[in-house]
């Protein structure tokens, strides 16, 4: 661990003067200096791989790179030419159509596994909740290239069991399926990660709340979905937006298996994939920046919209 | 499911255990366990019987410790130094992510100053900001100041972890309490030497948790180095596994590296795995303070 002092903290530290007030940092101009040099380090970084790429970026996409005469301001155009872009479209729908399937069910799995651990009616809780939680730990390059030869016709255990019983070699790579099996991957990589965030909150969850319903007479599910899920419902809410914000970002595993499925996967599957694309290949960085702010403010969006029907539900229950 | 009708006293102890319900949950376990089951069947098997024998069990002879020799002596041993390089890049950025999360989170939850909600409101809305957009500047403004194919590269941007930041803050408010911190103040220690000495220790369930999450971040991370490297030598370990896979599927009749892809798969995810497990006792705590609070 790096025992180094933050010059910035270790200058405003307050000398060890024998304090008048009880409590000598409190509403002074000097508690407001030390708390500076607290987040000195973190804001410093934050302006300077934050703010700045971001600044940067949204100047650059108001440019275009010509090949005679340099850059020339463009305005708007880099992004109006991405609404029109099909295949920026395509990607940010095909991400949509992701996250209204894959989401709900990552995460019902997730709560049914956490309501599951925090009923203390199951065997060998622990083995069951890090069993479930590993593929976390698991870099999603390894689980695309596991699940990528697990689906395999080759020597894909799934292909060698079909074709033994005669059905086939199924095709979990084609176009048709390719969606499908990435949000299996994705599910397999975040249930338990997900499942984690609700069983610790479900953990917080006063017993006190449910003890008078159980007098009452409600049964385990009745205390489920009328107590527990609406007191955890700021855990479940982050969730939410983070699979919104990991799932509109999607890039590692569709890049992996379209090593393997080539046909099925191209270079702007996902928008991420496009604005790579449209850097390393196309060396359109103008382009890919409207496109990646683009995309941010539908992330930004969604994300807010998920906040604000959670609230209005919230007041309304 | 039967109502319990029984007095608040009885609810206290443990609940029946259900046999229905532990087997549902080990029949999901097997869905989650089996494709890590696969790839340890699989790094005992040589490129013949990855093939000729069915791929969910032993066969073909036991080529571990062969396949091991492979991953590691391939390509004049690269492998040895992917994995140096993604420890030194893992563990450099975690622990200063982490430490300078406590930093700014200790001083967000336990100091009153003016922009304290504003900064902390930026910070927490940059969670939203897509990984993209960042990365692709970075690379450019990295490229303007030859930092790029460098190590600072990939491990300067992980340095930077605003969830982090929030976690720490919910956990310090939780976890240190204002009159321990009084009373360090009245003998007389100074900010620094308080944190160090009384809020840190406090924090510590809540740094480790950070600390193991951004390690799991930079450790898994693909997108980042995929960017900012092209030089071998340089290479994390996902991106020379991915890049192995790539020549695996494209050598066509000479399939010669399968074995070693799944053998190094295998290794490169064991030493993540056994620090979950490790230190479990510290993350769950810690992540149960920053699933609470909202």
């Amino acid at each position: 661990m790096s025992q180094t002092v933050p010059p910035a903290a270790a200058r405003r530290v307050p000398p060890p003067v024998v304090p008048k007030s009880r409590r000598p940092w409190r509403s002074s101009t000097r508690e407001a200096l030390t708390a500076y040099g607290f987040v000195a380090p973190f804001m410093v970084l934050f302006a300077a791989l934050l703010v700045v790429p971001l600044c940067y970026a949204g100047y650059l996409s108001l440019f275009r790179s010509q090949l005679v005469g340099g850059d020339v301001f463009a305005g708007l155009d880099n992004y109006r030419r991405a609404l029109d872009d099909p295949l920026f479209r395509e990607g940010v729908l095909r991400m949509a159509r992701f996250l209204v399937v894959q989401v709900p069910v990552m995460l019902a799995a997730s709560l049914l596994f956490a309501l599951a651990l925090d009923s203390g009616r199951l065997r060998f809780p622990r083995l069951i909740r890090l069993g479930i939680f590993v593929p976390y730990a698991i870099p999603s390059v390894i689980a695309a290239l596991m699940w990528g030869y697990l689906y395999g016709p080759d020597f894909g255990p799934f292909a060698q069991l079909a074709r033994d019983v005669g059905l086939g070699t199924p095709g979990f790579l084609s176009p048709h399926w390719i969606l499908a099996s990435l949000a299996n991957i994705v599910t397999w990589e975040f249930v338990g990660y997900n499942m984690i965030i609700m069983f610790a909150a479900l953990q917080s969850v006063s017993p006190t709340l449910y003890e008078a319903a159980a007098v009452d007479g409600a049964g385990a599910f009745r205390v489920a979905w009328h107590i527990k899920i609406p007191a955890i419902r700021p855990a479940l809410l982050l969730s939410v937006i983070f699979s919104v914000i990991g799932t509109f970002q999607l890039f590692n595993e569709p890049k992996l298996l379209s090593a393997l499925a080539p046909q099925a996967i191209n270079t702007s599957y996902t928008p991420n994939m496009y604005a790579y694309t449209l850097v390393f290949t196309n060396q359109e960085v103008n382009y890919s920046s409207a496109v990646s702010f683009l995309l941010g403010a539908v992330i930004v969006v969604v994300s807010y919209a998920v906040q604000l029907a959670s609230q209005r539900k919230a007041r309304r229950s | 499911m039967t109502s319990k009708t029984t007095p608040a006293s009885a609810s206290s102890s443990t609940p029946r255990r259900s046999n229905i319900l532990t087997l549902m949950m080990l029949a999901c376990l097997v869905y989650f366990l089996l494709p890590l089951f696969w790839l340890v069947v699989s790094a005992t098997k040589d490129n013949g019987s990855l093939f000729s024998t069915f791929g969910l069990w032993f066969g073909g002879g036991f080529h571990l410790f062969g396949n091991l020799r492979d991953v590691f002596t391939y390509n004049d041993g690269i492998y040895g130094r992917w994995l140096l390089n993604t420890a030194l890049y893992a563990g450099i950025s975690s622990v200063g992510s982490a430490f300078l999360a406590a930093l700014g989170g200790y001083a967000f939850a336990k100091f009153r100053f003016p922009g304290r909600n504003l900064l902390f409101s930026i910070v927490l809305g940059s969670i939203m900001v897509p990984s993209t957009v960042l990365t692709i500047p970075t690379y450019l403004l990295f490229s303007k100041i030859g930092l790029v194919n460098t190590p600072l590269a990939v491990i300067i941007p992980m340095l930077l972890s605003p969830f982090g930041i929030y976690l720490m803050r919910v956990y310090a408010d939780g976890a240190v309490p204002d009159s321990l911190l009084d009373a360090a103040r009245v003998d007389g220690a100074g900010a620094l030497r308080t944190f160090w000495q009384v809020g840190f220790r406090l924090m510590l369930p809540g740094f480790v948790t950070v600390l193991l999450f951004q390690l799991v971040a930079s450790w898994n991370n693909y997108f980042l180095p995929l960017i900012m490297l092209n030089n071998p030598k340089l290479y994390p370990v996902t991106i020379g596994l991915a890049q192995w896979q790539s020549q695996a599927g494209g050598l066509g009749g000479a399939h010669a590296l399968f074995s070693i892809v799944i053998t190094g798969s295998l290794v490169s995810v064991l030493p993540l795995v056994a620090a979950f497990l490790l230190l479990q006792r510290y993350w769950q705590g810690g992540l149960a303070t920053g699933a609470v609070k909202d």
